[in-house]
């Protein structure tokens, strides 16, 4: 099977998106299939935050298209991209913190009982069991999560995500907060989402992380697309000169890749 | 030590075994503290004055004075939880309370008769729709066009004013309605003493049965229980009180004159040991305003909204709340408030004056404010702002009844207001 037959999770065609007169976007096309990791790289402001913000709805794209399984969609609002299975962990991990870990969790989307009231035990009760398969020392469900650990809060804004059978999985810098021990166990997480058909883009500082992970690489700068590569057809530094000249590697000078040696 | 995850602070333990000692309770401190601040606040005065302070009607007053402002709490709390102000109640209360009235004495007569027996009832809901439209308006443009909440109901705070000034040219209407008067409390508005230990033993039933069905919900889930004696010193000490309280309530007895007054109308007796009044209606409607709050507040979406937009405003966004329509309801919330808050203070003036609710913008946020809610948002309860305008209600009382009026009353009060949230503030650095 080649990849021109399979009809991508998500296609975003010539997307734009400024703010006042900065172009954060500029025609940006990319897409991700089932089961696929998509990494997205790029140094500060190149982008890669608000692509991705456009796709989960936080931000409306000013054009482009966004095909979901084919057919064009709006996504206007982050319910939209709820709608067509979109969840995001944000950088910001967007955890209101003065509510525990389960109303964080089920926020926008809380259980109810039959007489329409909050059903805060059945939320905790699911929020045990997710918890128990993310981060099993995870404890403490009745705190505001402002008095969590980094490594505790990031669990929650996963377990957020995954628990609602995401279909697409934008993960955006998931473990620039964790130490060692945790971000293996989210590397984990993703390598197990992966073979569950799930299509994530991994946006990442972190050229090992995604290089690790993902199958393909695209490399943002100054708002444009590179290129989007095989992992197995590139090296990481390749990927770095991309993201630091934003050039192809053939289309650099020899003056820049020796820049590029002696400054790295 | 590189896996934070792994290590559990002694809280975080907590949640998966028994607690001891007080801890078992899970007594919310703050409420515990504010309640043994005003118990205290009561016994100073009551030390001070010889316990005449502590009388029956004393304490009827003070409570009744507290309800105007308290009920607006309710829902100023959860306007500054999400990180708004309302400085435009005063004025909304000004108005409705002109209107209730206006309607009692001119419109409702004319359309459908004078002492028409629902002339209460029409005037009582017609104000409250009115505030509930008031509160709208602003609501819609802080919530839909972006304008800060405190540029708009400042302009609300001038606005409304003017137009309570304009619909009378200044001049004092009443009287209310006899059954509109009610609301006001006072011996003839209450329930009276057999009523009164009716609603008692409702409310202590209530309680009882809410800390079983809590504790059948945790076990059929498997999380921690509070031991047995625990529950049962919940049980028991919540039931003390409040049959503590009502027996309290049913010792103000009606004043004779106004007892033999009543016996020649009706032609009836005066009981032996003359007539108890019970509790106050104007104190039925607070606790029903602060039952149905503090039911909305945390067991209903819109209430876990507001907290998680008063926590982050973005991330609520982010999960896909309509954050918009949401600070638009807790606008519309506060003038229904503010209705029933005019009808009360109308009933108990019997009438409405030009500067019917002036001023009140402040008693009520600093209710708020004393009873715990946080300006940075996210933090607040319904319980502790009625309590907080308890606190205030019982200061400005106490300190009049020991001949202290006016600008001191004012100056004590602001200082309460500062140091109360200052140890507040300290005390939450300390804990976190």
């Amino acid at each position: 099977m080649t990849v021109a037959q399979r009809v991508p999770l998500v296609e975003m065609r010539g997307i734009n998106v400024s703010f006042g007169g900065v172009h954060a976007v500029q025609d940006v096309s990319i897409d991700l299939f089932e089961g696929e990791v998509m990494g997205i790289v790029g140094g500060n402001g190149a982008g890669k935050s608000t692509l991705m913000r456009a796709l989960s709805g936080a931000r409306k794209a000013d054009s482009g298209e966004i095909l979901i399984d084919g057919e064009v969609r709006s996504i206007s609002s982050p319910r939209d991209a709820k709608a067509y299975n979109i969840e995001t962990i944000y950088q910001t991990l967007a955890l209101a913190d003065n509510i525990d870990a389960p109303a964080n969790m089920f926020l926008g989307r809380e259980l109810s009982t039959r007489s329409g009231t909050l059903d805060d035990s059945a939320m905790e009760d699911q929020t045990r069991r997710v918890m128990a398969r993310i981060n099993p020392n995870f404890k403490n469900f009745t705190s505001p999560v402002k008095s969590l650990s980094g490594g505790q809060r990031q669990a929650i804004a996963i377990a957020r995500a995954i628990h609602f059978n995401a279909k697409i999985l934008i993960m955006d810098e998931p473990t620039a907060a964790l130490g060692p021990a945790e971000t293996e166990q989210v590397r984990e997480q993703i390598r197990r989402l992966k073979t569950e058909g799930v299509g994530i883009f991994l946006i990442s500082h972190d050229i090992h992380d995604v290089f690790d992970l993902s199958d393909r690489i695209s490399v943002m700068y100054h708002g444009r697309i590179v290129d989007t590569v095989n992992k197995g057809d590139i090296t990481p530094d390749e990927v770095l000169g991309m993201i630091i000249l934003g050039k192809r590697p053939e289309e650099a000078t020899q003056k820049e890749l020796a820049q590029l040696e002696l400054g790295g | 030590m590189t896996d934070a995850a792994g290590a559990l602070s002694p809280e975080s333990q907590a949640g998966t075994t028994q607690l001891r000692g007080f801890r078992a309770l899970e007594v919310d401190l703050r409420l515990f503290g504010m309640v043994a601040a005003l118990v205290a606040i009561l016994v100073g005065f009551g030390i001070a004055t010889g316990g005449r302070f502590l009388s029956p009607v004393n304490l009827m007053n003070l409570t009744v004075q507290s309800i105007s402002v308290a009920i607006i709490a309710t829902g100023m709390t959860l306007i500054i939880v999400s990180r708004n102000i309302d400085l435009s109640v005063g004025s909304i209360v000004g108005v409705v309370g002109m209107a209730q009235v206006l309607l009692m004495t001119q419109i409702i007569p004319n359309a459908i008769g004078y002492e028409h027996p629902a002339t209460w009832i029409i005037a009582l809901v017609a104000g409250v729709l009115i505030g509930g439209l008031i509160g709208a308006f602003p609501g819609g443009i802080i919530a839909y066009v972006g304008v800060p909440s405190f540029v708009v109901t400042l302009g609300g705070l001038l606005a409304w004013r003017g137009v309570t000034f304009g619909i009378t040219q200044g001049v004092t209407i009443a009287p209310v309605d006899p059954v509109f008067r009610l609301l006001g409390g006072g011996p003839r508005g209450s329930i009276g003493g057999t009523a009164s230990w009716i609603v008692g033993i409702v409310i202590c039933v209530a309680v009882i049965a809410l800390l079983v069905y809590n504790r059948r919900r945790r076990r059929q889930f498997g999380f921690a229980l509070r031991p047995r004696w625990a529950e049962a010193a919940l049980g028991v000490v919540g039931c003390a009180i409040v049959l503590g309280l009502i027996y309290i309530a049913n010792s103000y007895l009606w004043p004779p004159a106004l007892a033999r007054q009543w016996s020649q109308q009706t032609g009836l007796p005066i009981p032996e040991g003359g007539i108890q009044s019970g509790i106050a209606w104007p104190v039925l409607v607070l606790l029903a305003v602060t039952l149905v709050m503090t039911f909305i507040a945390t067991r209903r979406r819109f209430g876990r909204y507001v907290f998680a937009i008063g926590g982050n405003p973005e991330a609520a966004e982010l999960a896909g709340i309509d954050t918009r329509w949401t600070i638009m309801k807790t606008f519309i919330l506060i003038g229904l408030l503010c209705g029933l808050s005019a009808a009360i203070t109308a009933a108990r003036i019997d009438g409405a004056t030009l500067d019917l609710g002036a001023g009140y913008e402040l008693y009520v946020i600093a209710a708020c404010v004393i009873g715990g809610t946080s300006f940075a948002g996210g933090i607040g309860t319904i319980p502790g702002a009625v309590l907080g305008a308890l606190v205030m209600a019982a200061l400005s009382y106490g300190l009049s009844f020991i001949g202290l009026v006016g600008p001191i009353q004012d100056v004590v009060a602001g200082i309460v207001l500062v140091t109360a949230v200052g140890f507040d503030t300290v005390n939450r650095r300390r804990t976190g």
